[in-house]
């Protein structure tokens, strides 16, 4: 179990200062069109970088699921939340969600910690795809309701790709934690890996605070004890109980990350950034 | 993906639209049938093949036996007037 990463002070000020100086410069509407308020520009890439990130981890995927039938469900969820990321950077950045997606580091990122974890096996896998898919439908089911115009059309297109996902890695789930006393116990430890990053989906900041109040986005506490009743209903299926509380570890929303998402970018923005402006 | 995993064989078959009948794709290897139908809608209608699936265990399907070719389907040969060839079909009748 990694330790929490241990930042330079220079680099908290650095995260801390990052939404309101302008760090990124795709943060500047173009001229002509009103800039984005920064809480909507935040939840945007909230919403944005949580889809580019699982989807990249998914797709990491290809060619090495346990089955190719296997490999072709996971490619098509990468690719749902690749749709959904293009949607949401679009729109943060005047259409073009690309320069959010190559062009920006690890402290610009507003994903949260569970979907940077890596893969693991194939359990660990379907635990931070049931975990995240389940809180991403239920938000994305709220967000329909949304008097944003965007956010309700980005949700009603999503929370269909999604209510797949959740049901896809619901099966697995029930099926690893009923399965073998192996597939039961890697059931049991991808849960495991996966659960303190849990209480990060239910936090409210600043930001997120600013939006709710202006009764744009839901309150994740508000569907919190849904969440974990249905978790609990899915790991009761699998012959599993709900794993035991840790210590929460929360700041993937301020940019402090993980030492697994460096890598991550690493491999997903070495292309277009050796090769800038490069078509194809 | 490893070497003779277990998984049986699930024959999968496609609806591409209301009023069409369910046609024969190709198969699947699932566990079991509700993830013989992730399997099979994750792999013949990611580019919107279908409107409806069926599966099938490959081992339920009865088969006529090859060798019986001859007697099963070669006295249909010259039958002609089991055709409805000699009616004119209107150009907007489609799928017949």
């Amino acid at each position: 179990m990694p330790s929490l990463p241990a930042f330079e002070k220079d680099v908290e000020e650095k995260a801390k200062r990052a939404p309101d100086t302008g760090a990124f410069d795709g943060q500047t509407a173009e001229a002509g069109s009103d800039p984005l308020e920064d809480s909507y520009y935040d939840y945007l890439c909230r919403l944005g970088d949580d889809a580019l990130i699982l989807g990249q981890r998914l797709g990491e995927w290809c060619g090495h699921a346990p089955a190719l039938e296997v490999d072709l469900s996971l490619a098509n969820l990468a690719l749902d939340l690749i749709g959904q990321a293009t949607m949401a950077l679009g729109h943060a950045n005047n259409g073009d969600g690309d320069e959010l997606a190559f062009h920006r580091d690890v402290l610009d990122f507003r994903n949260c910690l569970l979907v940077e974890q890596p893969n693991g096996d194939f359990a660990q896998t379907i635990a931070r795809q049931l975990l995240f898919s389940t809180w991403q439908h239920i938000l994305y089911r709220e967000l329909s309701d949304s008097p944003d115009k965007f956010l309700r059309e980005l949700a009603a297109k999503a929370v269909k790709e999604v209510a797949y996902h959740r049901e896809l890695a619901s099966e697995w789930a029930i099926r690893l934690g009923d399965g073998t006393e192996e597939s039961a116990g890697r059931m049991a430890q991808g849960l495991d890996w996966c659960w303190r990053f849990v209480p990060e989906l239910f936090e409210v900041d600043a930001q997120l605070e600013e939006m709710i109040a202006r009764q744009t986005v839901p309150d994740p506490r508000g569907f919190e004890a849904e969440y974990y009743a249905a978790i609990e209903g899915v790991l009761a299926e699998a012959g599993l109980a709900l794993p035991p509380d840790q210590r929460p570890i929360l700041g993937g929303r301020r940019g402090h990350h993980s030492e697994h998402l460096g890598p991550l970018l690493a491999v997903m923005q070495h292309v277009p950034r050796t090769y800038p402006d490069s078509a194809w | 993906m490893s070497e003779g995993h277990d998984w049986p064989l699930w024959e999968v078959f496609v609806r591409a639209k209301g009023g069409l009948s369910h046609r024969h794709v190709g198969s699947v290897h699932a566990p079991d049938p509700e993830l013989a139908l992730a399997h099979a809608r994750d792999t013949y209608t990611r580019r919107q093949e279908g409107v409806s699936l069926w599966v099938v265990k490959s081992t339920d399907i009865v088969a006529s036996d090859p060798a019986q070719a001859g007697e099963l389907f070669d006295p249909a040969a010259d039958k002609v007037y089991r055709h409805p060839t000699f009616y004119d079909i209107p150009d907007d009748v489609k799928h017949i």
